[in-house]
């Protein structure tokens, strides 16, 4: 059992939970994941590691509640326990000094990307942050953010803060005021990473994405994570989950990503339908 | 050469049949399909044994069960030693007694197999097994603590064995499994149906009380390499169990549409995260209309059958060879005939369709016939030319085997791997490149089977005994 020390909304909908797993902490870099479970008859959920602290021996995660297992996971408190801790699995991300680089953080994916910026300042890079959200209400971490990188850019779907815009507005105005970019970083839902891998497409401005493919164990050894990139298949999990944007076939991934959606939705309203709404009735991670 | 010298005894032709589940209803639940063995019909069953002098039938056996001896015993209904006998050399009776593949193994050599049907050694290894489990197993000798320290990585069956071996001899175990649950294949690939999971927590249960730490949720090569487990770590050995998880696939267009599962993905769903109970679990599977299973192995036969069970209306199983080259089982096909699973022999896929939302819609195939025989004897299959057709199908799954999975080998510093991934360790010991390392099981052989796993858990045990004990007293 993993207790959760420390919880936080950030965001309506948005949480974030910082576990005790002294082992997983002490490994964890930027760009791995941890998979979890909440109750015996629980999935295997993935989550991407926003930080880790290894004097205290714990890792924060930030999730989104789309589904059951977010929804219930969302319902849990510091002193709760997760059933399952598993990680830091995937590759972790490649930090050198490559120059000047763009991280962009679309949503939730902007705590994902929070400790990639980080490593990448401290190895000497100039980093430009952009992180987006669809209003102001759902944006988090700007405070972070902004320590991570050299500067910050902000834009919110519906203008109630910063840029009236998409990500990929502000991107395009960072390509054309800087001609010397070396690298840019997306995480975030699917469209906008595909979004920002096509426009960075058009400017030869190499770009990493961070992939959500559905999983199973998390370590190479179902296939469910699948992705084709460049034309060859790789399991997300162990070859990933950082691929180059523009090798990602991002069509075949949308597709894979809703597989089981006419289940998860079942699952979702029974869920909601049996504790009324948000109850506490899998605390402590067992049923 | 056997049989001339045995006493005269009446030779009964026939095995006594198994007791199973009716094929239409077992066709809809994933409760195990062969019921065991009454007490009357073992003990009538192991006094066909003719009890040959040089026990032909053990050199059958991977851990060389005194077969025999123990048959023998169950024939005067003294459950309790035959369990003792069996368990002199085989570590998880209940689990061989069910998935041991007997017709290429012990049974193939008995005597009585030559003219008539073999002994039922396995049906008969089954019910002591199940005797025994049934009473709560005899606790076992545990030598005086050593003071040395054994990683495990891996909780398959060669993994489980060896770690129960070297528990019993005064060494402090702790097991690494990267999955939830300990058991390794045991849990997440051979269905409930074929052996219950209850049988195979009662070993690792039984392995928690010789004093054995599990941990699960574990990964080596991520949370720490086996360096990092020897050095600072505190272990003085690691034997690396990590069987053969990573799958294969076809490589044939089409094969990462929605609805195509490898199997082991296939199988993990239902049998590790129980799908089958979705949604009173939140694992969820989609088995659509008609599937088609890839390969002819045990593999495809669990998918088949657990494809039925998950309701779909037709499940095919796809051989690119004829009925006589399946390798799978011969129960475990005679199940899945019984059941109703279908077969398309020489026959192999060519691409995956799909619609514009990339679900599949259907399978293009080629016709194949059988050539001349190729390096491991088998005749090989040669497609026929102008022979395509389309399956209907909308969900394949492919069983056309595992590899090594590459996260130990790619994280340890010198530890030879052959050309294809599998850790190099010596048949007899176990040991690799790496001094005070040891493998076995899947990861060493390739897939092979749950004995030979077994087998090579225990042998490597016994080296890392007198390696561990010549290292001498812990200072
Ligand atoms: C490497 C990786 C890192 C991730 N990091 C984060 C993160 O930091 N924060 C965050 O909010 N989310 C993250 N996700 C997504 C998160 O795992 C899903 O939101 C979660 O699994 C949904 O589960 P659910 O039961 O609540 O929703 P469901 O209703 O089951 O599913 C909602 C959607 O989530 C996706 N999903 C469902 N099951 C899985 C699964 N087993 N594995 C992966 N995706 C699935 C599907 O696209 C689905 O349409 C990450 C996913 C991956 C693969
Ligand atoms: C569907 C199916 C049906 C089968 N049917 C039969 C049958 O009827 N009869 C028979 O004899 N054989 C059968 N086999 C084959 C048999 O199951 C295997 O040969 C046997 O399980 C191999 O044992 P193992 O201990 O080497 O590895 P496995 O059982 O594969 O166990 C390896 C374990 O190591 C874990 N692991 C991997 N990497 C790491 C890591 N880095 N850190 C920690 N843990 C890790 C895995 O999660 C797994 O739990 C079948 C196999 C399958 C897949
Ligand atoms: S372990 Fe397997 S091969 Fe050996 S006697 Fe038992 S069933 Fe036969
Ligand atoms: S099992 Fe068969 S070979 Fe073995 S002793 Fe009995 S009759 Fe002989
Ligand atoms: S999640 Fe199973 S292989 Fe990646």
């Amino acid at each position: 059992m993993y207790r959760i020390v420390n919880k936080e909304v950030l965001a309506p909908d948005i949480s974030l939970i910082e576990i005790k797993a002294p082992l997983v902490a002490g490994k964890a870099k930027a760009g791995q994941f941890v998979i979890l479970r909440l109750w015996e008859g629980g999935e295997r959920i993935p989550l991407t590691i926003a930080d880790f602290d290894r004097e205290r021996g714990t890792i924060t995660c930030v999730f989104q509640e789309v589904g059951k297992t977010t929804r219930q996971l969302g319902t849990l408190e510091a002193g709760d326990k997760l059933k399952d801790f598993a990680g830091p699995l995937g590759l972790p991300s490649r930090i050198q000094n490559f120059g000047s680089v763009v991280c962009i953080g679309g949503g939730v994916g902007v705590a994902p990307v929070y400790p990639i910026a980080r490593a990448l300042k401290d190895a000497g890079n100039e980093v430009t942050g952009i992180v987006g959200a669809r209003n102001r209400e759902l944006l988090f971490w700007e405070d972070r953010m902004r320590a991570a990188c050299n500067r910050l850019l902000v834009a919110t779907d519906d203008g109630s803060y910063g840029l009236h815009g998409f990500v990929t507005d502000l991107l395009r105005e960072v390509i054309g005021e800087k001609k010397e970019l070396d690298l840019c970083i997306a995480i975030g839902p699917l469209p906008m990473m595909r979004a920002v891998s096509s426009l960075t497409r058009e400017y030869g401005l190499k770009t990493v994405v961070s992939l959500n493919s559905i999983m199973v164990d998390g370590t190479g050894m179902c296939g469910c994570c699948r992705v084709t990139v460049g034309g060859e298949t790789k399991f997300t999990c162990v070859d990933g989950p950082e691929f180059d944007g523009h090798l990602v076939d991002f069509e075949e991934m949308a597709r894979r990503s809703v597989i089981y959606k006419p289940m998860e939705q079942l699952a979702l309203e029974l869920y909601l339908g049996e504790t009324g709404h948000r109850c506490s009735c899998v605390r402590g991670g067992e049923k | 050469m056997t049989g001339e010298k045995q006493p005269k005894k009446t030779i009964i032709t026939k095995k006594n049949p198994m007791p199973a589940q009716d094929p239409q209803r077992r066709s809809k639940n994933f409760e195990e399909v062969a019921l065991g063995y009454p007490e009357d019909t073992v003990i009538a069953e192991a006094k066909r044994c003719l009890d040959c002098k040089n026990a032909p039938c053990r050199q059958g056996c991977p851990v060389d069960v005194d077969i025999p001896a123990f048959i023998r015993l169950a024939a005067e209904g003294d459950f309790g030693g035959a369990i003792q006998k069996i368990k002199e050399t085989n570590a998880m009776p209940a689990i061989c007694g069910r998935v041991c593949p007997q017709e290429s193994q012990c049974e193939k050599f008995c005597t009585l197999g030559k003219k008539h049907e073999p002994v039922a050694i396995g049906r008969i290894e089954r019910y002591c097994a199940d005797w025994e489990l049934a009473r709560g197993t005899f606790p076992q000798r545990v030598a005086p603590p050593t003071g040395r320290k054994v990683a495990v990585v891996g909780s398959g069956p060669a993994g489980l064995t060896c770690a129960a071996d070297l528990a019993k001899a005064g060494h402090r175990v702790t097991v690494f499994e990267a999955l939830h649950v300990a058991g390794g294949v045991l849990m997440y690939g051979i269905p409930e149906f074929r052996l219950p999971k209850r049988v195979v927590h009662a070993e690792v249960e039984n392995l928690k009380k010789l004093g054995v730490g599990i941990e699960v949720n574990a990964v080596v090569g991520k949370f720490a390499t086996v360096d990092e487990l020897l050095n600072g770590g505190g272990f003085d050995a690691v034997f690396i169990g990590t069987g053969a998880g990573l799958p294969y696939f076809m490589k044939i267009p089409g094969e990462n549409a929605c609805g195509v599962y490898s199997a082991n993905e296939f199988l993990t769903r239902t049998n590790l995260m129980k799908a089958y109970r979705f949604p009173g679990s939140d694992t969820p599977i989609r088995v659509g209309r008609k599937v088609a299973v890839l390969g002819g192995g045990n593999v495809a036969m669990d998918s088949a059958r657990t494809a039925l069970r998950l309701g779909t209306e037709e499940s095919w199983i796809v051989y690119r060879r004829s009925v006589h080259e399946l390798p799978a089982r011969r129960e475990e096909v005679e199940h899945a005939v019984e059941e109703g699973v279908k077969f398309a022999f020489l026959t192999s896929p060519t691409r995956i369709i799909h619609d514009d939302n990339y679900w599949v819609t259907g399978m293009e195939c080629l016709r194949y016939e059988l050539g001349e025989p190729d390096a491991s004897g088998r005749r090989s299959p040669v497609p026929i030319p102008g022979t395509e057709f389309v399956m209907d199908v909308d969900t394949v799954v492919v069983a056309i085997g595992q590899g090594p999975n590459p996260l130990v080998p790619r994280t340890t510093s010198g530890l030879e791997v052959n050309r294809k991934g599998n850790i190099v360790a010596d048949p007899a010991t176990g040991a690799t490149s790496k001094p005070g390392v040891y493998a076995g099981g899947d990861i060493v052989t390739g897939a092979a089977t749950v004995i030979l796993a077994m087998g090579a858990g225990r042998a490597a045990a016994k080296a890392m005994h007198s390696y561990l004990t010549q290292k001498g007293p812990v200072q």
